[in-house]
């Protein structure tokens, strides 16, 4: 053995990270997700001069419904799962809020809207029983429950209709203090807050990371695996009824065909948001805020008079491109390890 | 720093009989009574009838060779999987646990092989998982040598022999009466494995108790008060560690008494092919990972070179960087006189290097024919202005089935085929391709007798044919059945090398744990 073997102890751990490069290290898509908005926007507004509190406005409500696509996408990858029937889970609660709240009144939906939220969950505890208890893959699992929600969402509503009250819309549609603040922003601030938190900062957020990042090694560190991935699927049901319902207020309508979009896009949205397919890593707030770029992707598109099909082509491109630098950057980082 | 080593290093000579004498003086309470504990992994029967019995204040050694039941016996004790039969006793009360966290809270704690560390949590969120106390931790991460680690690291960016000791760490803080630990040197600096034997020394003054698995002889000689021995999922017996105890163990390990036949059977010494040109193939000074540390051994065209080794003592390292698999951090591989440096198994096989993997799914396309099996690698030489000559194919193909006796039954699929046919397919592929050395790893794991003799002569036939044969095995009678010389690996590093005749399994067994004569060790 040389000198230089001897060199590199085996408890060599590498320098200490402190402050802001040990944030960016631990939540990387809390630094460029905000970055890669900025740069959208700024284009935004660079190719569109008159961009004003309307179109802020528009693009808040067209991005809320995927924001919470992406954040029950992201809850399940996270969990190391992984769910392709979010969007039918939307398009049957976005129905049942547009049917049941047509002819009932501002207090009443409401209540509505509290047994959606119910309903959501229990459609995201049906796919994370099968899934737990039947062991067969969750893609396959949640592919043909996606099936059947599909169908219920028309069974309850043949096309698209139905409808909610003026006041229930508005808190969507609405604005708060200033016109730039759209109720839609507030809403999904608020329902990230309000589920989010709590199981981020509580023992579940640890158990959900544990699970996805190591299903044998948090067994064996006393891990309920089986509840943990159960309960993933319940909040993602949890954030897609919300997600529905906060199409009803964008919309004004129930669709019933709503769901493939809000599948492959909420899919998208947590990928470029930083949550890793294989589990463990990534957050909420990366997800949603990837929501927001990806909606402004076609709203670019048309201010430029480009065919705004192009847009998927766009999208498709910026998460690979994102994607890759973000395992380009790891590698680069290991080889100087 | 070394203070802390709590006298460690102090009475190396004194401390075994005086411990010994400890272990009897003190309460002969049991802690853990284990009895006729069986389980099987579908039609692998992993233990028959274990049986373990460990005192209050004993460090106890669970030995055996490879696959004989070790970590299946810890991972039932920890509530990992359930027994399918068998009794457990904690402090003569009836147990079965269904988690590691209840074993946990019964005070049966395990350090596992692989830590049970969550990569993509930083360690204190992994000690809240666990709902360990972090100053605790801390305490005993101290006692270990590294007080400054960084709890707000990421378990993903530290390295492995770190993830043990903070493992280790975790296990002390919870407090366990019974604490396991399943090879936890193999993996660290000798200065390091002196502090863990004396925190396990503490650990025995505090009246608790430690199950020790380790295949190094020394270690438990040194620092455990009884063995447990298992064999073939049974356990064969229990004994004393004192000095000099080494033969009864490895002769229990073995399961019949030592004695040193002569070497039956010709000797294949390759002398005279040694004296031959360039080696096929000769290693310097491999190293890769944490396991390979400083292998060189050459093998020549006509001779079969058997590699014995336990687990995870750097074999497969060494085939993967021979095969080139995995890209080696030093040294280096030659070929027939040429240095080579492989990026990619195409480049391996390019210079006549072809690997047969113990795991048959790596390397065989289940839902294909034998046909396509045995042609994959051929192609390249098969190419007509990129078409493939089909009846040349067929051809090659048919002549190594032939040669092999492959059962082509159920030919359409070789998934449908046995295993000793699969494998069979596997070589067989190679003879159908050019090759000048055969890389073979644990080639007869799970196959039957007949199948295996059939390998066994097709391996010797090989050699005889002019190519070279790199046999590693775990069958430790295959070694001086098959090989014409025979090298052991042992942390890493070669510690014995001998012709056939002197590899019997005696040998094989004590050079893979350690036990080299003098005479050898300091060459």
């Amino acid at each position: 053995m040389t000198a230089a073997d001897q060199t590199q102890s085996p408890l060599e751990t590498g320098p200490r990270l402190r402050g802001l490069r040990r944030f960016v290290h631990h939540h990387p898509s809390l630094v460029t997700m905000p970055a890669l908005l900025a740069v959208f926007l700024g284009v935004t507004v660079a190719i569109h001069p008159g961009y004003d509190s309307f179109d802020a406005q528009s693009l808040a409500m067209g991005a809320m419904p995927l924001a919470f696509a992406a954040a029950a996408q992201a809850v399940v990858l996270i969990s190391g799962g992984i769910d392709l029937s979010v969007g039918s889970m939307i398009a049957v609660c976005n129905v049942l809020a547009a049917t049941t709240m047509e002819n009932a009144t501002f207090g009443e939906s409401l209540l509505f809207a509290a047994g959606i939220c119910v309903v959501g969950a229990l459609l995201g505890a049906v796919n994370g029983l099968v899934v737990v208890f039947s062991r067969v893959p969750d893609v396959v699992v949640t592919l043909t429950t996606g099936f059947i929600w599909g169908g219920v969402a028309l069974l309850i509503l043949e096309r698209p209709g139905g409808g909610a009250p003026q006041e229930f819309i508005q808190l969507g549609a609405g604005f708060l203090v200033s016109p730039w603040i759209s109720g839609s922003l507030v809403l999904v601030a608020a329902a990230v807050a309000i589920i989010w938190i709590p199981v981020q900062r509580g023992r579940l957020g640890l158990l959900l990371y544990a699970v996805g990042s190591d299903k044998a090694s948090a067994f064996r560190s006393g891990v309920n695996v089986e509840l943990t991935r159960f309960l993933a699927y319940v909040l993602g049901g949890l954030f897609s009824a919300v997600g529905g319902i906060g199409l009803v207020m964008t919309t004004g309508i129930g669709s019933p065909l709503a769901g493939v979009y809000y599948t492959l896009s909420g899919l998208a949205a947590a990928v470029l948001g930083g949550v890793s397919l294989t589990g463990g890593r990534g957050g909420i707030v990366g997800p949603v805020l990837a929501a927001y770029v990806l909606t402004l992707i076609p709203a670019d598109l048309i201010f430029l008079n480009i065919d705004p099909n192009f847009g998927q082509v766009i999208q498709g491109t910026l998460i690979v491109l994102v994607v890759m630098g973000g395992g380009l950057v790891e590698l680069l980082q290991r080889r100087k390890k | 720093m070394f203070g802390g080593t709590n006298g460690a290093s102090g009475s190396r000579g004194s401390r075994v009989p005086f411990s010994h004498l400890a272990a009897e003086m003190t309460s002969t309470e049991i802690l853990l009574a284990a009895s006729n504990v069986a389980k099987r992994f579908n039609s692998v029967v992993a233990l028959k009838a274990a049986a373990l019995e460990v005192r209050a204040g004993e460090v106890h050694a669970l030995m055996g060779a490879n696959g004989a039941g070790k970590s299946t016996l810890v991972k039932i004790l920890t509530g990992v999987f359930p027994a399918d039969g068998g009794e457990i006793a904690i402090r003569g009360r009836e147990r079965r646990f269904r988690s590691p966290a209840q074993a946990r809270q019964a005070g049966v704690v395990s350090v596992y092989q692989d830590p049970a560390l969550v990569p993509d949590l930083t360690v204190a969120q992994n000690l809240r998982l666990a709902r360990v106390n972090a100053k605790a931790v801390r305490a005993w991460l101290a006692d270990l040598g590294i007080p400054e680690l960084d709890l707000g690291a990421f378990v993903r960016d530290l390295p492995y022999p770190v993830l043990r000791l903070i493992d280790l760490a975790r296990a002390l803080a919870s407090d366990p009466t019974i604490l396991l630990i399943d090879e936890i040197t193999a993996a660290l600096p000798a200065d390091l494995s002196e502090r863990i034997f004396g925190i396990v020394r503490r650990w025995r003054e505090r009246g608790r108790s430690v199950i020790f698995i380790s295949h190094r002889m020394a270690e438990v000689s040194a620092l455990c008060d009884r063995a447990t021995v298992l064999r073939d999922g049974l356990t064969v017996g229990v004994t004393d560690t004192a000095r000099g105890s080494e033969e009864r163990i490895v002769e229990l390990m073995l399961g019949y008494e030592v004695a040193h036949t002569a070497a039956a059977g010709d000797a294949r010494i390759a002398a005279e092919a040694a004296d031959r040109a360039a080696p096929a193939l000769e290693v310097r000074g491999l190293r890769c990972g944490r396991l390979l540390n400083d292998v060189s051994f050459a093998v020549h065209a006509g001779e079969v070179l058997g590699i014995a080794a336990l687990e995870g003592q750097g074999q497969e390292e060494l085939f993967d960087c021979i095969a080139g698999v995995r890209e080696r951090d030093g040294g280096e591989i030659i070929v027939r006189g040429r240095p080579q440096d492989f990026r990619h198994p195409a480049d391996a096989i390019g210079a006549g290097l072809v690997l047969v993997p113990a795991n048959r799914q790596q390397a065989m396309l289940p839902q294909r024919s034998i046909r396509e099996n045995v042609a994959l690698p051929a192609y390249r030489g098969l190419r007509h202005w990129g078409l493939i000559d089909m009846s040349a194919e067929r051809e090659r193909v048919q002549e190594a089935i032939r040669r092999l006796h492959i059962d082509t039954r159920a030919e359409s699929a070789l998934q449908r085929l046995s295993g000793g046919n699969q494998q069979k397919v596997m070589i067989a592929r190679w003879l159908a391709s050019e090759f000048k050395t055969l890389l073979c790893f644990d080639p007869t794991r799970g196959i039957d007798i007949g199948t295996k003799r059939q390998i066994y002569a097709l391996l010797r036939e090989l050699a005889a044919a002019g190519a070279a044969v790199l046999l590693f095995s775990s069958e430790l009678p295959e070694i001086p059945l098959v090989c014409d010389r025979a090298i052991v690996l042992f942390a890493g590093r070669v510690v014995h090398e001998m012709a056939a005749a002197d590899a019997d399994e005696v040998t094989l067994l004590r050079a893979s744990h350690g036990l080299v004569p003098q005479r050898e060790a300091s060459a």
